[in-house]
């Protein structure tokens, strides 16, 4: 099972969890959730995620894909919010179920590097002095390339 | 026509997030239609020489030699910050 949910609502860690766990051959599930940390020493108000619709679901589905040839996996969780978030709030999660931890760890590592280099989300960090686009960053690059030797 | 989409700080510098425009023989690759859209005045030429710009057609990615056709969507966008 693959489920991908882009969405504007908050999610459930302990939902997904459940969802993962449903296959009696499930030996290990790992997950991994990025918040919105405090930036800009407090100014930080928060962050406003923008992304392409009609392809987004589409390239996350496609690295699921992938991590499905790489590794043995049963199940894989991916949410990503959209729209207004503030400090603290939930922004993505990746789960993974498999027979054995080490599929399990690996995947998700690499869905993550995946998803910061190739799915189509943008976000702008929300400053009390002025709101910027958030820049990528180039140890993302180096982290997805990683995964290519 | 071809359906053409604007991201991030592109839409905001360009004022447009999306447009229908007339395909014709000669936007025969993307780097055609980045061509033909830089012409319209400095603002674009300079956002769309950005060279760490992306670009989708139909919704995969795509790069600058990639063939367009009628019908076809195309997007720019910054680098991605997702995650």
């Amino acid at each position: 099972m693959i489920d991908i949910r882009i969405q504007h609502e908050d999610f459930d860690n302990q939902d997904c969890f459940d969802a993962l766990r449903e296959n009696s051959n499930t030996g290990a599930i790992v997950s991994f959730t990025g918040l919105v940390r405090e930036f800009d020493e407090g100014c930080g108000t928060g962050l406003l995620i923008e992304h392409y619709p009609e392809m987004t679901e589409q390239a996350l589905r496609n690295i699921a894909d992938q991590a499905c040839q790489r590794w043995s996996i049963l199940n894989i969780v991916i949410i990503h919010r959209i729209g207004s978030l503030s400090i603290n709030d939930q922004i993505v999660y990746v789960g993974i179920s498999s027979e054995h931890r080490k599929d399990a760890f690996s995947s998700c590592e690499f869905i993550m590097d995946y998803l910061k280099n190739d799915a189509p989300f943008w976000k702008k960090a929300l400053n009390k002095q002025g709101d910027y686009w958030v820049e990528a960053k180039e140890s993302d690059q180096l982290a997805k390339a990683r995964w290519q030797k | 026509m071809i359906n053409v989409k604007y991201f991030a700080y592109l839409r905001e510098h360009l004022g447009l997030s999306e447009e229908s425009i007339a395909w014709e023989n000669q936007l025969a690759t993307v780097a055609d239609l980045k061509s033909l859209l830089s012409q319209r005045d400095a603002i674009w030429r300079k956002t769309l020489g950005d060279t760490s710009l992306q670009v989708a057609v139909n919704q995969a990615m795509a790069f600058e030699h990639s063939p367009i056709v009628d019908g076809d969507e195309i997007a720019f966008f910054p680098p991605v910050t997702g995650g």
